[in-house]
């Protein structure tokens, strides 16, 4: 097999179609050809070997929230179950069947348009498929809610796939995260689909009713029903850790969430400085909020109370705030390079996402137009971290004492960095 | 054309497509964003810069000669602004409807860079004759790409066309939106203008590679 298809390259060396075919080639095996001259170190932790590593990552959350998006409808037709129990309420085949038929044709349509105007282009403009819609294939699947049309999905990741990577340069030139450009497009395009009580049980907006009634299922996700006003939560914070909660397919259970960071940190794929910097600057925020309640400086009627008074740490727990911090926020593409960048680019991300969470009107959740605005400044950040160490060094380079030619040295360091 | 010297039809027709004021020049981009959600007000902002456009060439050629250059940028400025008001108030009398929709942008042909641009690079330097077509040239450019966009983001946007419903009706699910098709409505917010211009700019681009800058 492996020889046949270094044959089938041979033949197909400088014809039209040779990305398609290499990509698909090189996917399944190394190739054939590698550099003869000069001494070379072959490091195992390629584009497609991170790329992995991150699917890896996202895949417990994938299989939840299969197996959430069965539990939220059959609780949402059967109310929740009194005494649940994980193996005879959660981890059920039903569930199991209802999510893998409305979710596995979502990540079909995302990975299969997406991929597809990868393989365009690249034929297109003569050179290799480059590895980086893996990650977001997967990705986008688990940010929106289950029942997303399939040709709204479609529409959105050609959008993002091209508006948001393939006119700045593709994988690794791209200024915002395409994953959640898709969702973003989604969000500002069909606004219907994206938010409310209907969208996040499946077949909720089809008008599924109730067992024994011609009341129609809903679900509202913890933040939608505290942007509400009911401080009554029907969850408890057991249920918004482990995940059983409604929301977008993947960003439900915290706990899985935590696993992948973890696996990311240790794996070094992802940066532990944005996720913890993003894990404070969120409490930060959420603790002036708290504050300000405390303080009583913000009248019990306002229509922020309730998301206000959340207490601080629970806003990790709802929402897409974990999931966007350790998945989106630390694409090493579009985050800050930099060692302190990341700190304060993280930061901002946690902090702006639960201020936008507060205040946007209509819409309880900011995680993704945070992550976006910071995508844009991320460049920003990097370049005053490194002018303040560059003077840093010029400072220092004045008290100290330099043997040889110093002012020459002075000079030259001078014109470099001005 | 007969009726035009080969120079003079190119006056008309360069800033069609490759000399476009708002592709290639990039100028006049705000009132772009702003009126084309609905292909009426793109094509009533098309006419009114035709005509202030036109005139406003034809004028300060005329005037050139005995324009004092330190204040020729006030005297541009009155001669705009009196064909705005003209412009302005015949919308209101007719068609108030739309002067509405159009609000502050009719006023604000004023300080559109395209005008005033030029009144500066051509008018000023040519007879009334060439500064007319130029004019013409100019506002054509500038509104066929008000046109396609506004084209794109009310088919996209709304489904209609001319305020037609083209596409079916929403409300009672008839034509496309039966079988579940639904408005987008990121097209009906002023970024999604820039999006589509952009596109417009890199099909221009790519068909017509001399019109890429050096990097």
């Amino acid at each position: 097999m492996k020889e046949k298809l270094h044959q089938l390259k041979q033949k197909y060396e400088g014809k039209k179609m040779a990305p398609a075919f290499n990509a698909l080639h090189t996917f399944l095996y190394t190739p054939n050809e590698t550099t003869h001259s000069g001494a070379h170190v072959r490091g195992a932790d390629d584009l497609k070997r991170t790329m992995n590593t991150v699917i890896l990552a996202l895949v417990p959350c994938l299989i939840f929230g299969m197996f959430n998006a069965g539990y939220q409808q059959y609780s949402a037709i059967n109310g929740f179950p009194e005494n649940f129990s994980l193996f005879d309420d959660f981890l059920t085949w039903s569930n199991f069947l209802v999510g893998l038929t409305t979710i596995l044709p979502l990540v079909i349509v995302s990975y299969g348009i997406g991929l597809g105007i990868e393989f365009l282009f690249a034929v297109i403009k003569g050179h290799e498929v480059e590895e980086g819609y893996l990650v977001t294939g997967m990705l986008v699947p688990l940010i929106i809610p289950v029942d997303t049309p399939l040709w709204m999905l479609a529409i959105a990741v050609a959008f993002g796939v091209i508006i948001g990577k393939e006119v700045f340069g593709g994988t690794g030139m791209n200024i915002l995260n395409p994953a959640l450009t898709i969702r973003a497009f989604l969000f500002f395009a069909y606004p219907t689909w994206m938010s409310g009580d209907k969208v996040w049980v499946h077949g909720a907006k089809a008008g599924l009713t109730q067992a024994g009634s011609t009341d129609a299922i809903s679900g509202e996700t913890v933040l939608g029903a505290l942007a509400q006003g009911s401080s009554h939560l029907s969850f408890s914070v057991s249920d918004m850790f482990y995940g059983f909660i409604p929301g977008s397919v993947g960003e439900t259970s915290k706990i899985l969430i935590l696993l992948g960071a973890l696996f990311l940190i240790f794996s070094k794929i992802a940066s532990w400085r944005i996720i913890v910097s993003g894990v404070l600057g969120s409490l930060a925020m959420g603790l002036i909020f708290n504050g300000i309640v405390d303080a009583g400086w913000l009248p019990t009627y306002s229509k922020f109370y309730t998301l206000m008074s959340f207490p601080y740490w629970q806003h990790l727990l709802v929402g897409g705030l974990a999931f966007g911090i350790v998945f989106m926020a630390t694409d090493p593409v579009t985050g800050s390079q930099t060692n302190r960048g990341k700190w304060i680019y993280g930061f901002l991300i946690g902090f702006m996402s639960v201020m936008i969470r507060v205040f946007n009107p209509g819409y309880p959740e900011g995680v993704f137009l945070a992550i976006l605005l910071m995508n844009v400044f991320a460049p920003t950040i990097d370049h005053y971290v490194v002018r303040g160490n560059i003077k840093k060094r010029l400072r220092r380079l004045k008290t100290a004492t330099i043997y040889p030619q110093a002012s020459d040295e002075v000079d030259s360091l001078k014109t470099e960095t001005a | 054309m007969a009726l035009l010297s080969k120079k003079d039809s190119k006056l008309v027709l360069d800033p069609l497509a490759d000399n476009n004021p708002i592709t290639i020049q990039v100028l006049g981009i705000c009132s772009a964003l702003a009126i084309t959600a609905e292909l009426k007000a793109a094509v009533v902002m098309a006419l009114s810069v035709l005509f202030v456009l036109s005139m406003g060439n034809v004028a300060i050629s005329l005037l050139r000669n005995i324009i004092p250059s330190k204040i020729r940028i006030i005297v541009q400025l009155v001669v705009v602004a009196a064909l705005v008001i003209i412009v302005d108030q015949v919308l209101k009398a007719f068609a108030y409807e739309l002067s509405k929709t159009l609000s502050v942008f009719v006023g604000l042909i004023i300080t559109n860079c395209i005008i005033m641009g030029r009144f500066e690079a051509f008018a000023l330097g040519n007879g009334p004759k060439k500064a007319f077509l130029d004019g013409i040239g100019n506002a054509l450019g500038y509104g066929i790409i008000l046109v396609i966009v506004g084209f794109f983001r009310e088919l996209l946007g709304s489904g209609t066309l001319f305020g037609f419903k083209v596409l079916g009706d929403p409300v009672t699910k008839t034509g496309l939106y039966s079988i579940g098709y639904e408005n987008n409505g990121f097209m009906i917010i002023p970024p999604a203008a820039l999006i589509v211009l952009g596109i417009i700019i890199w099909v221009q681009r790519s068909k017509n590679r001399a019109l890429i800058e050096e990097a």
